[in-house]
């Protein structure tokens, strides 16, 4: 009986694998979890609108995102790679050797990066890009001497901060997250402490400067997160000294239980990152394979979809998420229309 | 007789007698008496656990059982849904989900006034009670029906999930001081429209049968279209695992031959049974989608993964299953002239068939809860968006699981998201038990001893 069972299923699953190369009809999407929430808010409000399936959108991560897209053209490879931060180099070469050639990249707009505390935490309400860099390096300036960061308590280095222990949950190296933190914060924060000149002064260049501007201190004082922000706004409602790092989106999201602060006198808000002036936001992407327009159905429609007035616009669903939208969207409409690829486009 | 005596005379008198106890005997009764309450207090410490694991399950989860919903009266102008006016499908679906905006806005504001709230919210801002998954369903219900377009019509929209939180007591008006999706004055006019009716909360059929929704609408998001995504897994596993499992043990037990080759193979089959399930998620990717090219975030590459993490549970029990039926009754099929085939086939597979069916079922059970594979072969994301059409799309459409949605649930920003993950735990917690109760029943009823 049972080996009736085995040819039957065996049967089954060849009639099922055959039918596996048949054209498929739906968009997908992979990469940053950041983008994730927005691209899935437009994939339902595309599937209401259009005749075409909503696309499939998983998660995974930037790099994960990229890796995958760059692995070919055809039906087996994703159409869509989310990102939150632009392609680089090595990976357009991968592309190339895989024979992805043609990338539309395409800006949707801005995310915030903010720092945050429990809500009834001691007052975290201002920080300067030095005062994170003088409580997280690992190697800060004292007296004019660089030395081994041995910071126990925020006040010990800017007596306006409060009376509490050091502890910051920051994004782990794996989240796109993490360079703009190290290059909005901690490298703003190293030349304005006066440490990135005293490293220089002890003989390194400035790339080497740089590098040691990023070192992160050991003692357990930070902690990298490779979760989600929902792990870190987990770890923050236990530890009421703590601040993290979260995006602008949760953030407004559950600013029941916590309270952002300032950088640079700047509050985080759509407006104000939009204008830039406040200092920590980078720009969100997503790139579409062309090869692959005119092949899946609705690729395009949904690309210009996405950055249509609609759904990117500053009053726009998304924005309304926490998308600070980009004020060049126009121009990015166009691009999307003539399927500008980068190559073209640089 | 008398030497008996003679020795119990000289013999010194026992000091003990079974009546009373010697130190000895007390501490060895005492150390059992300890060892008992030992033996309790784990046990009290389980249940412990337990009461409060279950108990946090069902605190969290059974608000996502009920859904707040307000009803409104919507006028449906053909001025702004069919600017032509000849109900031409096609024209009426080029006003997309914004189009119905603002009539929404209208149905609002005539609500309130129909009830006597007095407010000066803007109308976006009103709008902000229901969700925005109510234009769709709105839109919908048009393009069904064109003919309704110039009436009014009654729609039971859902209310957003901050208002949905307030009736469930999540939401509180000092949660909101710095909300920007909902603010204090909301909930009072959210506080009038609950009396007049107009708002009300119900029992949460989509959250059972809908799909998955994005981020912005956690009020929309369902569990049912992952449930699809879980049970066409299961099949796979099942049509696979079971007939390759028992095949593999039947012939390990009953006809290969005892030499080193099989024992390496026995060796890696327990070996195989304590691999971690991430390891077969690597395997599923580089050979079930990169190098065989079956498609990205199916059911069934997800129930072939499972497959390989089930066969090792299987094949176990399988074997146990059929060492425990007793030689005697092979010996006797082949005593009276069965062939080998026939005394495994006739006689020892059927009395070793609960025990099968209930090894199959457990490792059923631990595929269907199982996570970590199905990450790296793309089921976890915003995927369970539409039900499949069709048997064939079941198995091949991206699809996620039960298990997968709700650790996707509990990633997500907005709060009632939250809520939705425990939810999801109960409705899995449920299966779970029931394929459990199913082998124990099989068990409990089939199984013979000897």
């Amino acid at each position: 009986m049972s080996f009736m069972k085995l040819t039957a299923s065996a049967i089954a699953v060849a009639a099922v694998s055959a039918t596996a190369a048949a054209a498929r009809d739906q968009v997908q999407i992979a990469g940053s979890s950041t983008v994730l929430p927005y691209a899935s808010i437009v994939a339902e409000a595309f599937g209401e609108n259009f005749d075409f399936p909503a696309p499939v959108v998983q998660s995974g991560g930037s790099s994960a995102g990229l890796k995958q897209f760059c692995e070919g053209v055809g039906e087996n490879t994703i159409d869509i790679a989310n990102a939150s931060r632009p392609i680089k180099d090595s990976e357009i070469k991968t592309c190339a050797e895989n024979g992805v050639t043609d990338i539309i990249q395409v800006r949707i707009g801005y995310d915030g990066i903010v720092f945050a505390s429990q809500i009834d935490g001691p007052a975290y309400t201002a920080f300067e890009p030095a005062d994170i860099y003088n409580a997280l390096a690992a190697k800060v300036v004292v007296d004019g001497k660089l030395v081994d960061n041995s910071y126990a308590k925020w006040n010990e280095f800017n007596a306006d901060l409060p009376d509490a222990d050091i502890l910051a949950f920051i994004p782990g190296t794996k989240h796109g997250t993490r360079e703009v933190f190290e290059e909005k914060v901690m490298e703003a924060g190293c030349e304005a402490s006066g440490a990135k000149a005293a490293f220089e002064a002890s003989g390194m260049d400035a790339k080497a400067a740089g590098k040691a501007c990023l070192a992160i201190r050991t003692d357990g004082k930070s902690v990298d997160i490779d979760g989600d922000y929902t792990e870190t706004l987990a770890r923050i409602s236990s530890n009421p000294n703590a601040i993290g790092v979260f995006g602008l989106a949760f953030y407004e999201n559950n600013t029941d239980k916590l309270k952002v602060a300032t950088m640079s006198g700047i509050e985080p808000k759509t407006e104000t990152i939009a204008s830039g002036d406040y200092p920590v936001s980078r720009p969100l992407y997503f790139y579409i394979k062309k090869a692959h327009i005119g092949v899946i159905p609705g690729l395009k429609e949904y690309a210009e979809f996405f950055v249509s007035d609609d759904m990117d616009g500053p009053d726009g669903p998304l924005a309304e998420y926490g998308l600070v939208s980009d004020p060049e969207l126009a121009k990015t409409q166009e691009l999307v229309a003539n399927e500008e690829t980068m190559k073209s486009s640089m | 007789m008398t030497d008996a005596t003679q020795f119990g005379a000289e013999a010194p008198k026992p000091k003990t007698s079974i009546l009373e106890l010697d130190k000895r005997t007390r501490k060895r009764n005492a150390a059992e008496t300890r060892f008992r309450y030992y033996g309790m207090a784990a046990v009290a410490v389980g249940v412990i656990f337990l009461v409060v694991l279950l108990g946090t399950i069902v605190r969290n989860g059974i608000p996502a059982f009920t859904q707040t919903y307000i009803t409104l009266n919507v006028e449906l102008p053909a001025a702004k849904l069919d600017k032509k006016g000849n109900r031409d499908p096609a024209e009426i679906a080029k006003v997309t989900t914004f189009g119905y905006n603002g009539i929404i806005s209208d149905a609002l504001v005539t609500a309130l006034k129909d009830n006597g709230v007095q407010s000066d919210m803007k109308d976006a801002d009103l709008r902000k009670m229901l969700s925005s998954s109510a234009a769709a369903q709105i839109r919908d219900a048009v393009l069904a029906d064109p003919s309704i377009i110039g009436t009014t019509q009654s729609f039971r929209l859902l209310a957003s999930s901050r208002v949905d939180g307030y009736l469930k007591g999540r939401v509180t008006r000092e949660s909101l001081a710095r909300d920007k999706n909902l603010d204090a004055a909301h909930l009072d006019i959210v506080d009038q429209l609950q009396k007049a009716g107009v708002v009300s909360r119900s029992f949460n059929w989509s959250f059972i049968f809908g799909a998955d929704a994005s981020e912005s609408r956690p009020e929309q998001a369902g569990i049912g279209v992952s449930m699809l995504g879980s049970l066409f897994m299961m099949l796979v596993v099942l049509c696979l695992s079971l007939p390759i499992g028992v095949a593999a043990s039947i012939y390990l037990e009953e006809f290969a031959p005892k030499n080193r080759f099989t024992d390496l193979i026995e060796v890696n089959i327990s070996n195989l049974a304590a691999v971690p399930s991430i390891v077969f998620g690597i395997l599923g990717l580089a050979v079930f989608i990169q190098f065989v090219h079956l498609p990205q975030s199916a059911p069934l590459v997800g129930g072939l993964v499972l497959t390989l993490m089930t066969l090792p549970t299987i094949i176990i029990s399988t074997r146990a299953a059929l060492k425990a039926v007793p030689p005697s009754i092979r010996d006797a099929a082949l005593g009276v002239g069965a062939s080998k085939m026939q005394a495994v086939f006739h006689h020892v597979l059927p009395l070793a068939m609960p025990g099968i069916l209930t090894g199959t079922i457990i490792g059923l059970a631990q595929a269907l809860g199982e996570t970590a594979p199905l990450l790296l072969i793309g089921m976890i994301g915003y995927i369970a968006s539409t039900p499949p059409d069709g048997i064939i799309s079941g198995f091949l459409s991206p699809n996620s699981a039960m298990p997968a949605q709700i650790y996707e649930w509990a990633k997500r920003a907005d709060p009632a998201y939250y809520e939705r993950a425990w939810g999801g735990i109960i409705i899995l917690l449920i299966f779970l038990m029931t394929m459990n109760i199913i082998a124990i029943i099989l068990r409990r009823r089939f199984e013979r001893r000897w």
